[in-house]
């Protein structure tokens, strides 16, 4: 109970920043200062904030989950790779955003987009396809609260209880304190993990013995191939250097891209973000791998049945006995596991914090959402105009409300494991919508029609890619279930994490058609009038 | 007579051009085939598989350091600077 204690302690102390942020910013129901902290963060926060944004409960818990279950390669599939596209990406897009928005006083991506190509419901329709991909990421981290404090507390708090907790801690202060309050909690939650992740591996090392002995047990196993990259397709690694795209897609990334008080603020941020993700995302993979040569905890022999089960017998079974052995060998609590084996009581409850600041960075994908409705749905049909700039900001304040419980109901009955519930869907579509910042910032050509297209071909891909692993269901470990081979040749396939389009993951034909249909569509359709196209230009 | 600096346009292709090349070069580089199967361990404890990624992290840090160094957009800053004038002073 006593970790259990000191998170709850943690998340007092977080609560108390987002408070103390309203407070300081009280007087000024300004959109711009509830929003955006009225674009002034210091280069500090901008950068400890912006990561901290994009390290969730799926670069936490998933990661290692992940890298329990597939081996080492969970590290180069998305931490390296977002290393080097993630900052790439802030360096060519959000600069670019920053400069726009500081011009024409945007506040959203969609603001951004409506001017860009003169277009109305358009706009309309990308706030929407945006929001509802959205939504899953938000799920991800009530889920992933739920997971951490229901392990640490040794099953004493139920995981609907530890989501319920969390969920109403998050809302409370992106309610009270907005941009401001949750840019400085996730920089206080960033140097939280950033300073226990190291902690939490010497500790975890030291119980297990040391490390030494415990990579070399593994290496001498049958469980060898975890520490190579056997289990993953070179095609499959290829595909999701394609997902890291979605970063700068996503609206609480771009919007926080126009918090900076000055643009040399991304300087730091850019260089150093491959740095911080080496800093956490290293130790998770390695303590994930490194589980399985821990022999004296039941949960984690259980998981490895389950597995070797499901490897060897799940073949022969139900679509519905598989999906149960592939729950109980997911691996997204075993850091926790760890840590409630391996660390003295306080320590656990210390690092349990740690782990719960990263997975509670769905905070500002509540807060972007409630920024993108308020200013792309009531700004824009008139609600400003008729009801004030303070009524504008209430209204936002009810949305985070009314989201959060949404999001906490579809946690409760998602099945999913984090770490897929999270890349199917969200990160899938948002790279396949990243074309749409492309075409905006970079290519005088494109037009509102091609952005319709991209849009459109986003949202239906997404929802066939959902239709067809709903209803194909995933095989076991082992070949793929072909379920489209033309002559032969094998063009769609049910595997057991997902979905292959010619061996890669759909994210790579999203992105690749998305791309083309703002090039076509864009060629065939009339452009921007030449002053709005100069704005930018 | 006034003395103006000019850029130098071939200079700046070379440069933009060479940026680029290490840009993709490391996008190659992360593909990382050539440890795929190698179970070996560097310093007896970390798969060289994920010492190279961790490596390569580094590598993509300085990538970033010379994208920030050599093709920083000043011009974006100047920009706003003239759409907002004094405005950090008023802050």
């Amino acid at each position: 109970m006593i970790p259990a204690i000191v998170v709850f302690l943690y998340l007092a102390a977080v609560l108390y920043i987002g408070i103390f942020a309203f407070r300081r910013a009280r007087g000024r129901e300004e959109a711009e200062d509830y929003f955006l902290a009225s674009r002034s963060l210091g280069p500090f926060v901008f950068l400890f904030s912006l990561f901290g944004t994009n390290m969730t409960a799926f670069a936490i818990l998933g990661s290692s989950g992940h890298a329990f279950n597939n081996g080492i390669v969970t590290f180069g599939l998305m931490a390296s790779s977002s290393g080097l596209v993630i900052p790439l990406t802030i360096f060519l897009i959000g600069t670019r955003v920053w400069a726009l928005g500081k011009k024409y006083g945007f506040m959203t991506p969609v603001q951004m987009f409506r001017d860009r190509w003169e277009c109305s419901h358009i706009g309309t329709l990308i706030f929407v396809v945006q929001a509802v991909l959205l939504v899953p990421y938000i799920i991800i981290g009530i889920m992933g609260g739920g997971t951490t404090l229901n392990t640490i507390s040794g099953d004493l708090v139920p995981f609907w209880f530890g989501g319920a907790i969390v969920a109403m801690v998050v809302m409370s202060y992106v309610f009270f304190g907005g941009m401001r309050g949750t840019a400085w909690v996730n920089t206080f939650q960033t140097v939280l993990f950033l300073c226990f992740g190291a902690i939490a591996l010497i500790v975890i090392g030291v119980g297990m013995g040391g490390f030494r002995s415990a990579a070399q047990g593994l290496q001498a196993s049958p469980l060898s191939s975890l520490l190579t990259r056997e289990r993953i397709s070179p095609y499959y690694f290829f595909s999701y250097t394609f997902i890291p795209l979605s970063a700068i897609a996503f609206p609480h990334i771009l919007i926080f891209c126009l918090t900076a008080r000055k643009m040399s603020q991304f300087k730091k941020t850019v260089i150093f973000y491959p740095l911080c993700i080496l800093a956490i995302w290293l130790p998770c993979v390695f303590l994930g791998v490194m589980a399985n040569r821990v022999t004296d905890i039941p949960e984690i022999r259980q998981k490895q049945e389950a597995r070797r089960v499901l490897a060897t017998q799940g073949r022969n079974m139900a679509p519905e006995q598989r999906d149960e052995l592939r729950e109980k060998s997911g691996g997204d609590d075993v850091i926790m596991i760890l840590l409630k084996r391996y660390a003295p009581l306080w320590l656990a409850g210390l690092l349990g914090a740690g782990i719960m600041a990263a997975v509670m960075a769905s905070d500002s994908q509540i807060l972007a959402l409630s920024t993108m409705f308020t200013e792309d749905v009531f700004a824009f049909y008139g609600g400003k105009t008729r009801f004030g700039e303070s009524v504008q900001v209430q209204t936002g304040r009810i949305f985070i409300i009314l989201i959060t419980l949404f999001a906490y109901a579809v946690a409760l009955r998602a099945p999913e494991t984090i770490f897929e519930l999270a890349i199917q869907y969200a990160f899938s579509g948002y790279a396949a919508l990243s074309p749409l910042l492309v075409a905006a910032l970079f290519w005088r050509g494109s037009t509102k029609w091609g952005a319709l297209a991209v849009t459109v071909w986003t949202a239906l891909a997404v929802v066939a890619v959902a239709v067809l692993q709903a209803i194909v269901p995933a095989p076991a470990p082992g070949p793929a279930t072909i379920v489209w081979a033309p002559g032969g040749l094998e063009v769609l396939s049910r595997t057991p994490g997902g979905t292959a389009v010619f061996g890669f993951m759909p994210v790579v034909p999203m992105v690749l058609i998305s791309a083309l249909l703002m090039i076509v569509v864009s060629l065939m359709t009339r452009k921007p009038a030449a002053a709005t196209v100069a704005k930018y230009f | 007579m006034t003395l103006t600096k000019r850029p130098c346009y071939f200079l700046a292709s070379v440069k933009k051009i060479l940026l680029v090349v290490a840009v993709v070069l490391v996008y190659i580089l992360h593909q990382d085939i050539w440890f795929w199967r190698s179970s070996y361990l560097v310093f007896g404890f970390i798969p060289i598989g994920l010492f190279y990624q961790g490596c390569f992290s580094v590598v993509a840090a300085l990538l970033m350091w010379l994208l920030v160094t050599f093709a920083w957009p000043s011009h974006l800053e100047e920009e706003v600077e003239r759409a907002n004038p004094g405005e950090d002073e008023a802050r």
